[in-house]
């Protein structure tokens, strides 16, 4: 389903992220294509160090709106800004996740490992213990993964629609009865560039498929 | 209006089958659902989807909820004469979309 | 103040009022619904493939495939296959019409399947006869829901 693009429903997605790349928006009448060509490689890189800040793509392409098309941001999980991480994530597929380490970021991977780590919650688990400890043995019948978040935004058949890493770590939050952060907040970014970090190399899947 | 991709291939010999795919973002919402305050979701799905060659139907299909988000299927059709291929679905809350795609045929 | 079991009563009764009728199907309606299409005409086994996986992960989308043998000439070929499941709340899934120029008698898409159960397929043949398959699968749930807003 998810390499078939006649099948995976995230191309609707993806074809929305296309046609408001090419539209003029914000008070600077400017489109993304206007700055942008290609943008190959780039979802493979992100989150990254935005002047001293660390921030994800769909963060970036909201800094592209406030500062280049002076428009107002899309709200974080709306249908748009999945749209646009989708379409520029599309064009990462099959390219490998390539984090930067630098001195710079260090202490926000520092905490992004420490919160992987971190038992929380009623159930008192870490991310650890599922997603290593018990990777590859099953949860109510589905398989515990290796948490290598290679295809984001994805499509989820629970959730019947596409989503962000950071609704797919708010799930895993509340799954164990812990008080999920809030979008868009530096933990949230911390822990994605973690895990992204964690799956560098690996090769990004973007529009992904998953259960 | 709705996102659709539909797959029509290109080019086709006269008699040949063709695999024909269609798929489009629509909720699905059953009318079975509720919220947290316990409201009911109103129902809004896709009834029917109609596939037309050269303005004759070829292929109907009737939704019902049971039908996932982002209705997807796939049928076959033969190869007659080079013209169009036009899908069309309709829906609760006069839900209406339209795609189509060439084909020429030899 | 409301003591524990009057609450249990009130909950019962709330959930019970709430609810439109029964929340899933039944073998009965499905019968129903079939008896609807077929107008009492027995449907036989055999010449259709009901095609659904055994063990179902997540209900949300499913690839459901059907097939049925049949030269699909003018004089011989299906009208219509029909899909049933007695466990969701509506019996009736998906109902596709074909005819001599779909060429082969199948179509494939995705469905949502609430429950264990076993699924109908039904296929209504130019000749006024109908035939049938039928396919059970097992629906697993799927932890860690997130909730309606």
């Amino acid at each position: 389903m998810q390499n078939d693009d006649a099948t995976n429903p995230a191309m609707l997605w993806v074809l929305d992220g296309e046609a408001l790349w090419g539209r003029r928006t914000g008070a600077a009448d400017k489109a993304c294509a206007d700055c942008h060509q290609g943008m190959q490689g780039v979802a493979a890189r992100y989150p990254a160090l935005h002047s001293e800040k660390l921030v994800n793509l769909d963060q970036r392409i909201n800094l592209c709106r406030t500062e280049q098309q002076k428009a107002p941001a899309l709200q974080l999980e709306s249908r748009e800004l999945l749209a646009l991480s989708a379409y520029i994530g599309r064009q990462s597929r099959g390219l490998p996740i390539d984090i930067a380490e630098s001195e710079q970021a260090k202490p926000f991977l520092d905490s992004g490992r420490a919160a992987f780590n971190r038992r929380q919650g009623q159930l008192n688990l870490s991310c650890t213990q599922c997603h290593v400890g018990l990777a590859g043995n099953k949860l109510a019948g589905n398989p515990i993964p290796q948490a290598h978040p290679t295809g984001y935004p994805i499509y989820r058949l629970e959730w019947q629609g596409l989503g962000s890493l950071q609704r797919r770590l708010r799930n895993c939050m509340i799954g164990v009865r812990a008080e999920p952060y809030a979008y868009g907040s530096p933990e949230f970014v911390e822990l994605e560039y973690y895990l992204m970090w964690r799956a560098r190399g690996m090769k990004l899947e973007t529009p992904a498929v998953r259960p | 209006m709705a996102r659709a991709i539909i797959q029509v291939p290109a080019r086709a010999k006269r008699g040949d089958i063709l695999e024909l795919r269609a798929l489009i973002g629509h909720v699905m919402e059953t009318g079975f659902r509720r919220t947290e305050s316990g409201a009911l979701v109103p129902r809004d799905i896709i009834r029917q989807l109609v596939c037309t060659y050269n303005g004759i139907e070829v292929f109907r299909a009737d939704f019902h909820p049971a039908i996932a988000a982002n209705p997807l299927i796939s049928f076959t059709t033969v190869a007659t004469e080079s013209g169009k291929m036009e899908f069309r679905w309709t829906g609760d809350n006069d839900f209406s979309a339209t795609e189509s795609a060439p084909i020429t045929v030899e | 103040m409301i003591t524990r079991r009057e609450f249990v009563v009130l909950a019962c009764a709330t959930a019970s009022c709430a609810a439109p009728g029964a929340l899933h199907a039944t073998p009965a309606a499905v019968d129903e619904a079939i008896r609807a299409i077929t107008g009492g005409t027995p449907a036989r086994r055999g010449r259709v493939k009901l095609d659904a996986p055994a063990l179902i992960e997540n209900g949300n989308s499913v690839v459901l495939g059907v097939s049925v043998e049949s030269p699909m000439t003018q004089a011989d070929h299906v009208k219509a296959i029909h899909v049933f499941a007695p466990m969701n709340p509506l019996p009736n899934m998906v109902s596709v019409y074909l005819g001599p120029r779909s060429g082969r008698a199948q179509f494939s898409t995705r469905v949502r399947v609430a429950d264990t159960q076993t699924l109908v397929a039904l296929a209504q043949m130019s000749d006024g006869s109908f035939w049938s398959d039928q396919v059970s699968v097992v629906v697993t749930i799927a932890a860690c829901l997130e909730e309606l807003k």
